[in-house]
């Protein structure tokens, strides 16, 4: 029997997934790989005490948690925002919809700065936040403020062309049926922007457990309660400590992919109905 | 009577899109709201619907049953929408679609799980949808989407049943089958329903009454074959079916056709709307009442022959006839014969086409 074979419509198949292979392995395998290589020069005990050393732990715990709340706290505000900018027309929109995309846009050591200017104790943010006693530089809230901060266009920019394009009919379809505005928002927009708002979300968190400059500067970087995990992988490099700033780097990098994975398939699970 | 508008003016910035329309609906009918687009018709709809607003003049009025329903939320008017692209749910199924206005309700109209579901597969057979209750809406076809569409708005039991264009989007053959299975349905559920539709076959086929709408206002209301052989006015006759056009005097009684339109002497000329199957191709000039011209073109599929003429001034005149009458005279392309109008209709007023 002859081999049938296979004509695609769209041609270049071969040349563009060849160029995509290598333009990923050179980019983000190698650089990758070659972190994983650095490690080996460890033997597995010492991995396995520089990673689990109590400051490290201490770190991984501050990044994650705030990184993950973080995203949770952008994927509901971000929606709203998202939301307004979307549907309704006022003063200013456009000028509005623009400032979304600056945290992308600034250099992170600047927003640092600003952010820890507004909510030092002595800041417009701060001296309001600390007559109720509450403190924002220079603790866990600062690492928060900064991540939030940084996060929010990915939550923004995700969900817009989704919220574009619900359909108006649909929405007067469901209020025909009977529906009151809360269910047509439950029943009918929320399953439909999910899969954005995950993405988004997950964009979100990524950022967030890598971001580095914006949020040393507001953290105050104090062992065991507002150091990140990427501080501590500056400090160990500056230490010379090669090894160790890659063991760690190996642990954050096992972490996002292991939640990158977990975000991804249940987003593929969301998705199986389109 | 069931649905009743009364003085209802609707305007989009400045464009007059209702300009006082006042309709009446008889209880159980199927009627066609007709017209070209631009004409209202599907804003027209959406009031009635609620889903659209309009201007709050003395004596404006949607009336449901004798009673008024202006300040009703669409949600409380209980009527059901078809949309012309369906505007289904995507991310629920068919028996989902057709369940959500059953699931929504709240308080005491809620009824158990077991009877949503009886009532939806009821439907789901009514639509003839049986099996694909689980499919979702990209999965269907066309024609498949449009009756789950109709089954959805059926499940609330609306008093009644308002379709935007809903054969609008369906290929010919699909939609011949859908309009005469809308037709049945209609005659078994008995469900006051109005259609929006630009396509006067649709319309004629398929309602009790047709409503001509144009530029906002309604031209003529009456049972399609009122509309169709007395139209009121030279806009309804051109949108009912392809007309002609004769420019003639009217001499001693005697009605002397030509085609130029200038005034050849003192008597008024006067405009006739002829139908195409209504004259009369004939190879000789008998009694001088036939206008020359020439057979462009002969149409021989389907059920009657269709030949294209032109006239000395070069305008198109079309005629319609049996196949019967076409093998009698076996006219060919490019033949010179002469027309002869058998009925022509005269307006009042000018209007051009």
């Amino acid at each position: 029997m002859r081999k049938q074979r296979h004509h695609r419509v769209l041609p270049g198949f071969g040349l563009t997934f060849g160029f995509t292979a290598v333009y990923i392995s050179l980019l983000v395998l190698l650089p990758l790989s070659l972190l994983v290589l650095r490690t080996t020069s460890l033997s597995w005990s010492e991995f396995i005490k520089i990673v689990t050393a109590p400051q490290v732990v201490a770190s991984y715990k501050l990044t994650l948690g705030a990184s993950f709340l973080a995203a949770v706290i952008n994927a509901v505000f971000g929606f709203i925002v998202a939301w307004s900018l979307v549907r309704y027309k006022f003063p200013c929109r456009r000028f509005i919809d623009a400032i979304v995309d600056l945290p992308f846009a600034m250099p992170t050591a600047v927003s640092g700065i600003a952010l820890t200017a507004v909510c030092a104790p002595n800041g417009w943010v701060g001296s309001v936040a600390s007559s109720f006693g509450v403190k924002i530089a220079y603790t866990q809230l600062g690492v928060l403020v900064a991540l939030i901060f940084i996060g929010l266009p990915f939550v923004v920019r995700t969900l817009q062309p989704t919220l574009e394009d619900i359909d108006k009919e649909v929405e007067e379809a469901a209020e025909s049926l009977g529906a009151t505005r809360f269910q047509i928002f439950t029943r009918i927009i929320l399953p439909s922007v999910l899969p954005s708002l995950a993405t988004g979300f997950t964009l979100a968190f990524a950022r967030a457990i890598g971001e580095y400059g914006s949020v040393v500067f507001i953290s105050g970087n104090i062992s065991y309660r507002t150091e990140i995990t990427p501080l501590l992988i500056v400090a160990k490099l500056e230490a010379f400590d090669y090894a160790g700033a890659t063991a760690v780097s190996v642990v954050l990098l096992c972490a996002s992919f292991i939640l990158m994975l977990i975000i991804n398939s249940l987003q593929f699970y969301g998705r199986r109905f389109k | 009577m069931s649905v009743e508008v009364r003085n209802i003016t609707k305007r989009f910035d400045n464009f007059l899109a209702l300009d006082n329309i006042n309709l009446t609906v008889p209880n159980g009918d199927l009627v066609a709201l007709l017209g070209p687009s631009g004409s209202g018709k599907t804003t027209l709809l959406r009031i009635i619907a609620g889903l659209e607003s309009f201007e709050s003049v003395d004596g404006a009025d949607i009336l449901f049953k004798g009673a008024s329903v202006v300040g009703n939320r669409v949600a409380d008017r209980r009527v059901g929408f078809v949309f012309q692209h369906y505007a289904l749910f995507r991310h629920h199924t068919v028996y989902g679609n057709i369940a959500f206005g059953l699931k929504v309700r709240r308080g005491r109209d809620r009824i158990s799980r077991k009877a949503i579901r009886e009532r939806v597969m009821n439907l789901i057979h009514l639509v003839q949808l049986d099996g694909l209750e689980s499919r979702y809406p990209d999965q269907l076809s066309g024609g498949q989407r449009q009756r789950v569409a109709l089954a959805r708005a059926l499940a609330i039991e609306p008093r009644f049943l308002l379709l935007d264009e809903p054969f609008g989007a369906l290929d010919a053959r699909v939609r011949q089958n859908l309009r005469r299975w809308l037709r049945r349905m209609h005659d078994e559920i008995k469900l006051t329903s109005i259609f929006v539709t630009h396509d006067q076959e649709e319309a004629l086929e398929l309602a009790d009454r047709v409503v001509v709408m144009n530029k906002g206002r309604v031209e003529q209301e009456g049972t399609p074959s009122e509309v169709f052989h007395s139209p009121k006015n030279a806009f309804v006759m051109d949108f009912l079916g392809n007309v002609n056009l004769f420019h003639g005097r009217i001499e001693s009684g005697r009605v002397s056709f030509d085609r130029s339109e200038v005034v050849a002497d003192g008597n008024k000329q006067t405009r006739f709307f002829v139908r195409p199957h209504e004259i009369e191709l004939l190879p000789e000039n008998i009694d001088n009442t036939g206008l020359p011209a020439k057979i462009s073109r002969i149409q021989l599929a389907g059920a009657i022959a269709k030949i294209e003429l032109v006239d000395s001034s070069n305008k198109e005149i079309f005629v319609e006839m049996s196949h019967d009458k076409y093998s009698m005279y076996k006219f060919q392309n490019g033949d010179s014969v002469f027309v002869v109008p058998k009925n022509s209709i005269v307006f009042p007023e000018d209007y051009s086409i």
